[in-house]
């Protein structure tokens, strides 16, 4: 039967109801379209599961077919910056929980602190991705096409080129989202440190949260794949 | 807004179990890294995957309170994953199971080309290529 | 138990308001910028129907290269081979990325949906703005690729030509990418709208069979999409960057690429499909005056179907290179996946069996489908079976087979349920005769076109060849002329419903005796949908204390 409790007399405005201002015309109340938004965020989380999956199924069915040139390949990368960027990310997310929960309990100016320590968190992240891309390209591992590193046991397989690309493509699609991930961060900071959220209302901070997750879940799985894999 | 949980949160608590969770999380990170530096053979691939998805579901049921939501959002979560593995699953099915797609049963044919004088001996052919056979034009198109 | 449907919403209790949703805000700016499902549905509409145009423009074009085997016209030759690969690439794109598969989702069920579930709006109305504005996007950058020199790697888009091939092939792969997540987030919006939206009183096995076809749809649509970006984006990089992924020049694996792009499109088929049998589920009871037979075989054969398209996808790479193994296993589920389809056509023909049967268009249009659809479906079978396949797969029989489905089966569904919903759409009644007319005219030049291509297929003549031996020339001149016949009914179609707008009877609320809650609001409905918040009181499909109103 139907989930929801619905007050037949609450028709369109001007009926004498006060509706929380964020309360779409459509909905009956907030918790259905608190409820519903959710639903919409994890629907779209799916989405970048199987984005991200389709990325790590193409990694490994490469890797099923150059066994010797990944695991080679795999050894230029730098663990220590990989697990450095990892903590940072498991902290971020931590923050960022923090964030959601003060933002629940109407402490808009903490929330905003946690908000501007999250974005901190996945600058550090950016920072340590620029400076292990830099070795990169110095030592000529770079995608495809442009792969000119020397020296690779397996001479002339393309299996190496092939590695950096999926190494490039993943990370730089993952850094995207932690770009995009920092600037809605940043937006929802001004609004929590302005006030905007409160215990009735804390949908785009718990939503944002859940995608910032996410993000870091990625990274949970990119990290040993591309940096610890034997 | 979120009838359910207001009267029960006690930011403390909540704080005091994402910090724990945390916790979890790093150590487990320590581990996997440490892990990948001991030589388990196959056994590593599977180690760090397991480490992996045992931080990913970490996240998800407490930072993303999986674990106190309502179903479908969890439901919406594991099909995605469920989806991802149908993919995999088939995929390494294909790429790992085929076979050398040449008849196994033909003995190889032996190519003669006419040598020159004090030249090496004449050269096998492999058994996958018929193409030296004299009858067939079917030179690359 | 009362038998109404509802308090006080019902046809007449209110009379016709002279403001409805059409009329309620005037200007190109307020299309432009709304938000209401009502009018995106229309918008969409006017989209997929242009879009079919467009691809059925290009059929044509195909068929009438093919006419001949020295495919002159008039003693002319107007065609080359390079042209004609570039007529059926965009055919296949336009019908399947612009018409097929947005089609029924985001015009008619983004109308009716949230009409039949007694909700106000689809969950997230400015997403589906969104929606409607990335197909347009899509649709200006794919239908651009023609005067850039045109795309003529066919619709699948196959590794190693498309990695190699000089056409501006990156545009189209951006706007099948931008396409794709206009189809995502209709998906995400028909879903949550289900999950939470529904009128009091409706649970998930009271709602109509047309909201499980969409849910079970949009399941598709989130789950499978994603891959079929990732791929696009993929191919893109491997034609900038030569990363060595599906081109073998490289290192990589054409068979991959397949893999990935049928992980998609083939549970994209059954985005396709499904809405079609959503509406005939609908159309069936009303037109037999008959309650369902089977609702929840039904409902559950809908979701099963959604979920068991994705376990079969390699049966299209039976002759790809695939191996053994994936073939067998493969070819066992794709047996498995036939089972849900028969259950509904068994299920419609018993709701008929017995029932008060009447013949207005989109009934036509429903019993069309039963023929069309199972002749579709039935010589899908023949594929799943591997020593079959190898000798039919690439021929004009696959090319006969899909077109029997997608066509005869989505597309005549999307006619009647366009006709069936016309009047609550427009207020206005077309004129039945023409109506039926084209109806029976699709039928024929239907099967003027396509029974040919099951014969020539049969016997040799494989698929997008440009030439093609003396043999099989009658065959392709009985197709180019159904597809001739084809054009004449579609166009009479598209004028008696345009016809309707300006010389139509005013439409009822319920012209068709239908049960479900669209059709409890006015034709056209207001703009909030209903006048009072509808509760739903009765089983589905409760023809037992009818009243039939005919116009």
């Amino acid at each position: 039967m139907s989930t929801t409790t619905v007050d037949l007399h609450s028709g369109p405005h001007g009926e004498g109801e006060v509706h929380d201002p964020h309360q779409q015309h459509h909905y009956t109340t907030m918790e259905q379209q608190f409820d519903t938004s959710k639903i919409g965020m994890w629907l779209f989380l799916a989405t970048e599961v199987l984005t991200f999956g389709g990325l790590f199924a193409g990694f490994g069915l490469m890797q099923n077919r150059y066994p010797r040139e990944f695991i080679e390949a795999h050894e230029h990368l730098q663990r220590l910056a990989g697990a450095t960027n990892t903590i940072v990310l498991l902290v971020s997310s931590f923050t960022m929980v923090l964030a959601v929960l003060a933002a629940k309990t109407n402490q808009g100016a903490k929330a905003a602190r946690y908000l501007w320590m999250t974005v901190a968190c996945a600058g550090i992240f950016m920072c340590i991705k620029a400076y292990e891309y830099n070795h990169k390209f110095e030592e000529g591992l770079l995608p495809g096409y442009f792969y000119h590193h020397k020296g690779d046991l397996v001479a002339g397989s393309h299996g190496y080129a092939t590695f950096f690309s999926f190494y490039f493509m993943m990370t730089g699609l993952h850094g995207l989202h932690v770009l995009i991930g920092m600037v809605l961060l940043g937006w929802l900071a001004v609004r929590a440190k302005r006030g905007d959220f409160s215990s009735a209302y804390y949908t785009p901070v718990d939503l944002i949260g859940l995608f910032w997750h996410l993000v870091d879940m990625i990274w949970i799985y990119l990290f040993p794949l591309y940096y610890l894999i034997k | 807004m979120s009838t359910r949980n207001e009267h029960a949160i006690d930011p403390k608590r909540e704080a005091r179990n994402y910090a724990l969770n945390l916790t979890a999380l790093l150590i487990l990170t320590l581990i996997t890294v440490g892990a990948s530096y001991i030589d388990f053979g196959q056994g590593n691939i599977v180690i760090a995957l397991a480490i992996a998805t045992v931080k990913a579901t970490l996240v998800a049921l407490f930072f993303m309170h999986l674990a106190h939501d309502r179903p479908v959002n969890g439901l919406i979560a594991v099909a995605g994953f469920i989806f991802l593995g149908l993919f995999l699953l088939f995929d390494f099915l294909d790429v790992t199971s085929r076979r050398d797609p040449n008849p196994q049963n033909l003995a190889p044919t032996v190519v003669q080309t006419a040598p020159p004088a004090g030249a090496p001996a004449a050269q096998t052919a492999a058994p996958a290529a018929p193409a030296a056979a004299p009858a067939g034009g079917a030179k690359k198109e | 138990m009362e038998h109404t449907l509802t308090h006080g919403t019902a046809a007449g209790e209110h009379p016709k308001p002279a403001k409805n949703y059409l009329n309620e805000t005037t200007g190109v700016w307020s299309w432009m910028t709304t938000i209401d499902h009502k009018r995106i549905g229309i918008m969409y509409l006017i989209g997929v129907s242009t879009a079919f145009g467009i691809g059925g423009t290009f059929a044509l074009l195909v068929r009438l290269a093919l006419l001949n085997p020295q495919h002159t016209l008039f003693g002319k030759h107007w065609v080359d081979a390079e042209m004609y690969n570039r007529f059926f690439t965009m055919h296949g794109v336009v019908m399947v990325f612009l018409f097929i598969i947005p089609s029924i989702p985001a015009s008619l069920a983004n109308f009716v949906l949230p009409l039949m579930l007694g909700a106000r709006d689809v969950a997230f109305p400015r997403l589906n703005l969104a929606s409607l504005y990335l197909w347009v996007i899509g649709a200006v950058l794919g239908i651009s690729t023609m005067i850039m020199g045109g795309v003529d790697t066919g619709w699948t888009f196959y590794t190693p030509y498309s990695a190699t091939t000089s056409a501006p092939l990156v545009i189209m792969l951006m706007a099948a990418f931008i396409l794709g997540f206009s189809s995502i987030f209709t998906g995400l919006n028909f879903i949550a709208t289900v999950h939470k939206l529904r009128a009091p009183g409706m649970g998930w096995f009271d709602m109509p069979l047309f909201i499980w076809g969409i849910y079970a749809t949009g399941i598709i649509q989130i789950m499978a999409t994603p891959v079929l970006a990732i791929t696009l984006v993929l191919l893109m990089i491997e034609r900038t960057f030569q990363i060595g992924i599906f081109d073998s020049r490289f290192g990589g694996d054409p068979v991959l690429f397949q893999h990935f792009f049928w992980f998609y499109s083939h549970p994209a088929v059954y985005i396709m499909i499904l809405p079609g049998m959503a509406i005939i589920s609908e159309l069936i009871p009303t037109f037999s005056r008959k309650t369902i037979f089977g609702y929840r075989a039904i409902a559950y054969s809908s979701v099963s179907l959604a979920l068991l398209s994705f376990l079969v996808w390699g049966h299209h790479l039976f002759v790809a290179g695939e191996s053994d193994l994936a073939n067998v296993v493969f070819s066992g589920l794709t047996f498995l996946v036939a089972l849900p389809s028969g259950v509904k056509v068994f299920n419609w023909l018993s709701t008929m069996y017995k029932g008060n049967i009447s013949f207005e268009t989109p009934m036509l249009y429903a019993l069309n489908f039963l023929v069309l659809f199972t002749i579709g479906g039935l010589t899908g079978i023949f594929f799943s079976t591997l020593a079959v396949d190898i000798h039919l797969t690439d021929t004009y029989f696959v090319v006969a087979h899909f077109h029997y489905v997608m066509m005869g089966g989505t597309a005549i569904a999307f006619f009647g349920g366009l006709h069936y919903w016309w009047p609550k759409m427009t207020g206005k009644m077309y004129n039945e005769f023409w109506g039926r007319l084209a109806a029976v005219l699709v039928l024929i030049g239907f099967n003027v076109t396509f029974m040919s291509q099951f014969i020539m297929g049969g016997r040799g003549m494989p698929r997008r060849y440009f030439n093609y031996l003396d043999q099989f020339a009658p065959m392709h001149m009985y197709s180019t002329i159904g597809s001739w016949i084809l054009a004449v009914a579609f166009i009479m179609m598209a004028i008696n419903l345009l016809a309707s707008l300006k010389f139509g009877a005013q439409a009822p609320a319920n012209p068709w005796g239908g049960t479900t809650m669209e059709w409890l609001t006015d034709s056209p409905p207001i703009t909030h949908n209903f006048h009072e918040q509808p509760v739903l009181e009765h089983e589905p499909y409760d023809y037992r204390h009818r009243e039939v109103t005919h116009v």
